[in-house]
């Protein structure tokens, strides 16, 4: 597929509740590649924009699950099988003594995937993005909202769309370069 | 009670921010302490004093290097002295920042998010500070790798059912958790520092910190979900943490140790410590950098009620391991209560009851938790009784135990004395550096409660 001319058309807004109705209204109006940028979380933006992605507990939980079957496997292996020490006649495998590291091995490796899922699934640490090439969108992280429709959208013509963007009453609408 | 008198009741409350912020007036306020130019006087003179502290602890760490751990007063049969003590201690007061920033999120305590940000990295400092501890008292620091499991040219092992050992994962899983749950917090004003820096230097290092965050609707909806969870893993983590403290002294057969009371009041003890120090650092820090409107009474009236609440926990706990000591018929365990009322260390031990029972009563008063300077004079009182609490349960169950010809006496020396305060030159070194290079408040957090920060949704 040939590449757009332009990364896609950057409108932008005063108010979370203004964000949240254009982003609906594209929705309505037939886009689908798009994307807003806030300041905070806005809950009812990614619900706006149909966003659902429920991989990230997943990957938790496995991300425990290892942990906890390495770390409990981890002592097993050491207290029974390479290094059996007999201490007072005591069982090698002595489990309650186990839970404690056990514990501590799942909670670091869920919380390790939390943290590196999270980026991954968010193609963090990326260095270069084309919305930055708008010298507004520097307001994004402090109190201005925005909206992008990107170009690879199959109802996207830069003139429709301009038009269309406009119509939302935002403060500004501007071309994203590549 | 109707539900309307409730809510007129509930306004009355100082707000937690005060009126007439927006997006932009918070995230100024907070990055500006940031990204001004030039160094604030009074931060230059306190840096240099918590620098000059910091010497000392690494002077006696010097000593203590060359010559061993003998500089300590620690003895046969008081093994463990000022180490372990300073190491319980400051595990202690890192846990109410993660209190604060993971159990209050949990609950919906929307107050917390103008403090978590530096109860967070007081956490952080503080684990840094215990940890250092331990090592100290191997004996041979250098070989404190041997404490963790790798496989090795002696073929030996770790002793799992230790809890020497379960601390050495507990603690070093709790700096880990807490380092991630800070730096996740983090990443979002990372990027506002970034765009809003004026400087070359300061946009590529927090550029490069920010790892290219733009706030989009899909990554803050991953986000959430990977903060949320984090806090779920933090809540479970910060009670076993010191639960396993506990340990270290439950599962000896000491008298006063042996006590399944313990890793309950341990953990009671500890958030009451750290909100102590949250409300040490809290106070100074909003005067001197003009805080007032996002750390305001409401939030020093919350942490006098907490520390109330934890404080009478940890008064029924000592209630409790006296009458256990009566109820239970141990010679030996009632001996050790008679021997903390009326021994050798009896100033030690009344003093601790004056300070973490008696003084802290007063915050029952609203007059009292809504005046600074009496907050301030309860936090540092509550931070000497942990401490002397500690003291008490370490030294004086070890001087006396079973067979008295085995008895002894412990002090600190002034090396002891010197990797105390040394330790406290450690934490407030890097608590000047956090406060003047990464915003202490949560900036993006902080936008969700300005009003107009939700949607409003139209009739359909």
């Amino acid at each position: 597929m040939r590449r757009p001319p332009i990364y896609g058309l950057l409108a932008e807004f005063d108010t979370p509740t203004e964000l949240v109705t254009a982003a609906r209204k594209a929705r309505a109006e037939g886009y689908r590649v798009m994307d807003a940028y806030s300041p905070f979380p806005i809950e009812e933006l990614a619900e706006a924009l149909h966003f659902h992605d429920r991989r990230l507990p997943l990957v938790v939980l496995l991300g425990g699950l290892f942990g906890g079957v390495a770390g409990y496997a981890l002592e097993y292996w050491t207290s029974v099988i390479d290094y059996p020490l007999n201490v007072g006649g005591r069982p090698l495998h002595s489990w309650p003594a186990f839970i404690p590291v056990t514990f501590e091995t799942t909670v670091l490796c869920a919380a390790l995937s939390a943290v590196l899922g999270m980026l991954a699934l968010n193609g963090l640490p990326m260095p270069y993005h084309p919305v930055f090439n708008v010298p507004r969108f520097a307001l994004a992280s402090r109190d201005q909202f925005f909206l992008c429709i990107e170009a690879t959208d199959p109802h996207f013509d830069r003139v429709i769309t301009r038009r269309f963007l406009e119509r939302l009453d935002p403060l500004s609408v501007s071309e994203v370069d590549h | 009670m109707s539900l309307p008198v409730i809510e007129a009741r509930r306004d009355r409350r100082p707000p937690i921010i005060a009126p007439g912020h927006t997006f932009e007036t918070v995230t100024d306020r907070i990055s500006r302490v940031v990204l001004r130019r030039g160094t604030p006087r009074g931060w230059i003179v306190g840096f240099a004093l918590s620098f000059s502290l910091m010497m000392v602890l690494f002077y006696a760490t010097a000593v203590l290097l060359f010559r061993g751990i003998g500089v300590w007063g620690i003895n046969i049969p008081v093994a463990w002295g000022f180490d372990i003590v300073n190491f319980v201690w400051w595990i202690g007061i890192g846990h109410a920042g993660t209190l604060i920033s993971a159990i209050l999120l949990l609950l919906k305590q929307e107050w917390r998010t103008s403090i978590n940000r530096f109860a967070e990295a007081m956490t952080l400092f503080a684990v840094a500070c215990a940890g250092l501890y331990p090592v100290l008292h191997l004996g041979r620091p250098w070989l404190a790798y041997w404490l963790f499991p790798y496989p090795n040219t002696m073929s030996m092992w770790p002793q799992f059912r230790s809890p020497l050992i379960w601390d050495v994962f507990a603690v070093s899983t709790y700096l880990t958790v807490s380092l991630l749950f800070w730096f996740v917090g983090l990443i979002p004003d990372f990027a506002t520092l970034r765009d809003r820096s004026a400087s070359r230097v300061g946009r590529a290092t927090y550029g490069m910190l920010a790892m290219g965050w733009r706030g989009s609707a899909q990554h803050w909806h991953r986000y959430e979900t990977a903060y949320l969870l984090l806090a779920g893993l933090a809540t479970p983590l910060v009670v076993s943490v010191h639960t396993i403290v506990s340990f270290d002294f439950a599962v000896s057969v000491i008298p006063g140790w042996h006590a399944t009371i313990l890793p309950p009041y341990f953990v009671a003890g500890a958030i009451y410590s750290g909100f102590a120090m949250v409300m040490t650092l809290a106070i100074p820090i909003r005067k001197f950098y003009g805080l007032e409107d996002f750390i305001t009474m409401r939030h020093l009236d919350n942490m006098a009620r907490v520390m109330l609440a934890t404080g009478l926990i940890v008064a029924y706990g000592y209630m409790m391991e006296t009458f256990m000591a009566w109820y239970g018929g141990n010679p030996y365990e009632s001996f050790m209560v008679l021997n903390r009322f009326s021994g050798p260390y009896w100033p030690q031990y009344w003093l601790l009851i004056t300070c973490n029972v008696i003084l802290p009563q007063v915050l029952w008063f609203k007059r009292l938790r809504t005046s600074i300077p009496a907050l301030f004079g309860v936090s540092l009182i509550v931070n000497l009784g942990m401490w002397l609490e500690r003291y008490i349960i370490i030294v004086v169950s070890l001087h006396r135990d079973f067979l008295p010809s085995s008895w002894g006496m412990y002090a600190g020396t002034i090396y002891d004395w010197s990797m105390l305060f040394g330790s406290m030159g450690l934490f407030l070194t890097l608590l000047f550096l956090f406060i003047r290079y990464l915003p202490m408040i949560s900036i993006f957090e902080m936008r969700t409660l300005v009003p107009g920060a939700h949607v409003e949704e139209e009739a359909p």
